[in-house]
């Protein structure tokens, strides 16, 4: 059964993702992440002297900084910083370089849906790009759930703001090309099902998150093969542009 | 194990308290080595927990809940207002949730918490959803309408939280889910002008033409409830209501929201070093 998306897609089917590093050059590193029509920018700065007041000196601060397209910084930015902090914590390598802070600033070009992942990637890409000693990548993923109860991935405004509920997951990116073949497994899953964040709004019954779970890892490998080949594509003297059309 | 083994034999000599202070990380896993943490708790239980309605007697609807020592004020105060012209039928909730300095001895005046607008935000996306087509939140916002198009309830709700140990959204949660509960709206007439005015309880005489145009003080109707749970990931270990030093210790925190059908509401995990596999999800 197909469903019928605004745009064409079908229900697994990504837009198109874009992703362009190093387009600031006075910033130690920077990212441009378009999904579809939703485009984020991200600069990194830091690492910087000096920690902000209540935090930990043993390890690294990092801060974020969202800026909205239009009006005024309120609440929903708050928690956007806050769910950006608390993620991109988890992937950096604090101990590297303590009493230090990194500023990850966020701008918002466009909002076309899947706001909050396409953000969490772009940080993740200005961080490579930054040099930022990292223990994995995140790439993160929208599903959502449509009026038959199926999932559908990666929404534009539209969609997101009709269903009844959807998912923002953040997954540790895969290590398929580091591992090598034949290597067992050592914990009863894989690292890269553990769920770095989830924020989810509606109300959806307990087997529908489970099966969003389920989607947004299969979508995260294929994710995590585009992120690779984008970093992969690397000239020092030019911008590095990688493009990628999902059809599946 | 060297570090631990020397800390081991300080811990024979110093006492119990400067090592919890000293050592923190290790004092709390040597309690959950034995499943057990500092206060006493199983690794699975909740702290004591206690509700009161009615804590103020001037707003139209409060709670005071306790989860432990974490206590929260919720005081609901209603105004008439005019909707807006697209919704002509609803009116509107206002969710606020302060952090005065009383609360915590990192929150200092001048200085908002970090976490005070977080809190207030997924309050607010709990309680209502703004959804156009279906609707998923507790309250319906067509409940809170008087006359269509030319007045609504406008319902201001404040959460002041005086005294922060730990599992803050659960408590918020269940201090304005008690608040609504024991909402009664005021009696209300139509003024002279035609405008929609609040009336204290007893009419005398009664002039003519003016008659209360909600009779009964009616209580709002919940269409469905919803309660959290806050647990901490460490190792692991999945620790449930976590008190304040538990959650500066173990940084990754995981709020559940269900309501009464039990479906999800929200799974909320911002971030955090350690990773939820689908068993620990379970």
């Amino acid at each position: 059964m197909e469903v019928d998306r605004a745009d064409g897609r079908t229900r697994n089917q990504l837009r198109s993702l874009a992703c362009t590093r190093g387009t600031l050059n006075r910033a130690h590193g920077s990212a441009t992440w378009s999904q579809g029509e939703t485009k984020v920018f991200a600069a990194v700065f830091g690492p910087k002297a000096g920690m902000k007041k209540n935090e930990n000196p043993e390890k690294a601060c990092i801060e974020v900084i969202w800026k909205p397209k239009t009006g005024q910084i309120g609440k929903p930015e708050k928690e956007y910083e806050m769910i950006l902090k608390t993620t991109l914590q988890s992937i950096c390598l604090l101990t590297v370089n303590p009493n230090t802070t990194t500023s990850i600033i966020v701008q918002v070009v466009n909002d076309d849906g899947a706001l909050l992942p396409c953000a969490i990637n772009a940080a993740c890409a200005a961080l490579v790009d930054a040099g930022i000693p990292l223990k994995h990548l995140a790439v993160a993923i929208c599903c959502c759930l449509a009026d038959g109860g199926y999932v559908i991935l990666d929404p534009c405004k539209l969609e997101e703001q009709r269903t009844k509920a959807f998912a923002y997951l953040v997954f540790p990116n895969s290590l398929a090309s580091v591992r090598r073949k034949g290597l067992l497994q050592v914990e009863v899953e894989p690292v890269e099902h553990g769920i770095i964040t989830s924020v989810t709004r509606g109300v959806m019954p307990v087997e529908d998150y489970l099966r969003c779970l389920e989607r947004g890892r299969a979508v995260s490998a294929k994710l995590s093969e585009f992120l690779r080949r984008s970093m992969q594509l690397q000239a020092p003297s030019e911008s590095p542009t990688a493009v990628f059309e999902t059809h599946s | 194990m060297g570090p631990m083994n020397g800390s081991g034999d300080l811990s024979s000599e110093m006492e119990v308290d400067a090592f919890r202070r000293l050592f923190p990380l290790w004092f709390h896993e040597r309690h959950l080595l034995e499943s057990i943490r500092p206060d006493g708790r199983s690794l699975g239980r909740a702290r004591d927990t206690t509700l009161a309605l009615g804590a103020v007697a001037s707003a139209d609807g409060s709670a005071l809940a306790k989860i432990g020592c974490t206590t929260m004020l919720a005081a609901i105060k209603m105004e008439v207002m005019t909707p807006t012209v697209e919704s002509p039928d609803e009116g509107c909730i206002a969710v606020e949730f302060h952090m005065p300095p009383i609360c915590s001895a990192i929150v200092r005046p001048g200085r908002p918490a970090e976490v005070a607008p977080v809190v207030s935000k997924q309050l607010s996306d709990t309680l209502l959803r703004q959804v156009v087509m279906t609707f998923s939140g507790m309250i319906d916002l067509k409940d809170l309408s008087l006359v269509s198009g030319k007045a609504a309830w406008m319902a201001y709700l404040d959460i002041y939280c005086l005294d922060a140990d730990g599992a803050l959204f659960d408590t918020a949660l269940l201090s304005a889910v008690a608040a609504f509960c024991h909402l009664k709206f005021p009696m209300v007439s139509l003024n002279d002008d035609g405008r929609v005015v609040v009336v204290s309880g007893e009419s005398k005489g009664g002039k003519s033409g003016k008659e209360a145009v909600n009779k009964e003080q009616r209580k709002l109707n919940l269409i469905s409830i919803p309660f959290s749970l806050t647990c901490t990931l460490h190792n692991n270990y999945i620790l449930a209501d976590p008190t304040a030093e538990e959650e500066s210790i173990m940084e990754t925190l995981v709020t559940v929201i269900l309501d009464s059908s039990l479906r999800l509401v929200s799974f909320y995990k911002p971030g955090g070093p350690v990773l939820a596999f689908t068993s620990a999800v379970m």
